[in-house]
């Protein structure tokens, strides 16, 4: 394995709540490498968000350290490119405007001449192009997504950093947008981290799983998925991928069931 | 094609018709209340009778010259108050201390009428222009400014969370995020603040005003010119509604990109 660039050392984050410090994360150790697709899978509501907003520079771990390249993460940056679960599409901006909204601002280090170019590429290559002058509250949500992460890539991080991304999608449009993610890591190359709760998700996606435990988070088990990148839909009926879902299954829905106890407790 | 044309036409001519209903019939009852005899003869003017003083104050009178008094006031009173009330009213939506430490007190001053407070404007600034301003300035910014920190309040942080991300510094993040996520409320409180200022025009131009449509309401009531109220009444009434549609037409322009609960 290349060089670590994300590392996780000892990292516990508390929250501040009523009736004291809560703790979210526990103890979390473990390291992301150029061009591996981490996939973190745990029980809702557990603290795998938290892990991903340190990553992205919007929480501070109470104790321990989270580095990229060595140095601590202190705030957000466009080296990492976050795609929410709500999208947080700009809607008073065009489709084409969206897109060009990181490569226009002063951080950008892409020359003025090739904006058009870069923006026409990723309206194509999400199916965007017919909708470029259009508004998105005209887009359904497949196509905000698509945006999203259209508007996410054309900024140019190293990183991409997912929340759900595809939680609020229908089976068929998650399925296509799951492709479509590949295909476009597959040219263009990325170091993803991605937060999802589906395990079938994950394990198609992903070179690596990480699954945490129920709240606080910790890690209960890193998983190497083997299967070779390109891969395709026909993976998904091999046994092999079956075995490795039930297992990442057993692990999560083991965890599923103290979160649950957790959370009528809390009541 | 040619039916589809028809069938706009129709439409166009069917929406003309709803927008003028209203005020035919409106016209229509005050017409017929007057020469009915209902009121007391003489105390009710017909629609004519006033549209013919209209046109007798306006060509001969003073009439222009108070409908661009009143404008120019109201005008001054609400860029002034919601130039104000657009930063107030965003600091105390964004920053929870400010809105702590300012609401108790925007609160307080809201409740009181503009009216109450003419005696003390006189006293303090006079009887001069800056009075009546003064007083307009007043209505506007505490209509503008809650019509503002409500609707900053409401802004989801994700978008700021998003430009952070896509690597925009701060003044970025203002001027390209909130900004634009701003604009509706700052309109809204607009065409709010417009809506008060005409209606305490009347009391501010109490003060002392020998011009504006006030002034000419108060005059004709001393000396019971009952056609000139009206006339005073309908000119308020039709500058404040074309104020509205010049700035609801701005708005529809201005946020194309919203979702509006608009019927076909």
């Amino acid at each position: 394995m290349s060089n670590p660039r994300i590392v996780f050392n000892n990292v516990s984050v508390d929250f501040a709540t009523d009736r004291g410090p809560l703790r979210v994360v526990d103890d979390v150790s473990f390291s992301v490498a150029e061009n591996e697709f981490i996939c973190i899978v745990g029980p809702s509501g557990c603290g795998k968000t938290t892990l991903m907003n340190i990553v992205a520079g919007f929480v501070q771990p109470t104790s321990g350290r989270a580095t990229l390249d060595g140095q601590p993460i202190t705030g957000p940056g466009r080296d990492r490119g976050v795609i929410f679960q709500e999208y947080g599409v700009f809607p008073w901006l065009t489709v084409e405007q969206n897109i060009l909204f990181g490569l226009q601002l002063r951080s950008s280090k892409v020359p003025k001449h090739q904006h058009q170019e870069i923006g026409r590429r990723y309206l194509e290559l999400m199916g965007l192009t017919d909708f470029a002058q259009a508004f998105p509250k005209t887009l359904s949500g497949g196509m905000r997504q698509r945006l999203a992460i259209a508007r996410a890539y054309a900024a140019q991080p190293e990183f991409l950093l997912m929340d759900e991304p595809f939680g609020a999608l229908d089976a068929q449009t998650r399925s296509k947008m799951q492709d479509l993610l590949l295909e476009v890591l597959q040219r263009e190359g990325k170091t993803v981290l991605m937060i999802t709760h589906s395990v079938d998700e994950a394990v198609y996606l992903a070179s690596r799983i990480v699954v945490v435990t129920a709240r606080p988070a910790r890690i209960k088990e890193i998983i190497d998925v083997p299967f070779a990148y390109p891969r395709s839909e026909g993976l998904h009926e091999t046994q092999e991928f079956g075995a490795l879902k039930a297992h990442v299954r057993d692990l999560v829905m083991a965890e599923y069931e103290v979160q649950q106890k957790l959370g009528s407790a809390a009541h | 094609m040619f039916n589809w044309q028809e069938k706009h036409i129709a439409d166009r001519l069917r929406h003309l018709g709803l927008l003028l209903l209203p005020w035919v019939i409106l016209v229509a009852v005050w017409h017929m209340i007057a020469v009915s005899g209902v009121v007391n003869g003489g105390l009710m003017p017909t629609p004519g009778q006033v549209a013919q003083k209209f046109w007798q104050l306006l060509t001969t009178d003073r009439l222009a010259t108070d409908i661009l008094r009143s404008t120019q006031r109201v005008a001054l009173g609400v860029t002034l108050g919601i130039l104000v009330a657009v930063p107030v009213g965003f600091l105390i939506g964004w920053y929870k201390n400010v809105r702590t430490f300012l609401d108790p007190l925007i609160n307080f001053f809201r409740a009181l009428p503009p009216i109450a407070l003419i005696p003390l404007v006189v006293v303090y600034f006079g009887i001069d222009e800056p009075a009546k301003v003064i007083i307009l300035f007043y209505a506007s910014f505490f209509a503008g400014v809650i019509v503002m920190y409500e609707g900053v309040a409401q802004i989801s942080p994700i978008f700021i969370k998003v430009a952070k991300t896509l690597g925009a510094n701060d003044a970025e993040i203002f001027s390209r995020v909130i900004v634009p996520m701003t604009t509706p409320h700052i309109l809204t409180a607009l065409r709010v603040a417009l809506g008060v200022a005409w209606a305490t025009l009347v009391a501010s131009e109490l003060v002392a005003a020998q011009q504006g449509l006030g002034a000419l309401i108060q005059s004709a009531g001393s000396f019971f010119q009952i056609d000139v109220i009206y006339v005073g009444i309908v000119c308020i009434g039709a500058v404040a509604l074309s104020m509205d549609l010049a700035l609801r037409s701005a708005t529809k322009h201005l946020l194309r990109w919203q979702d509006r609960v608009e019927g076909s």
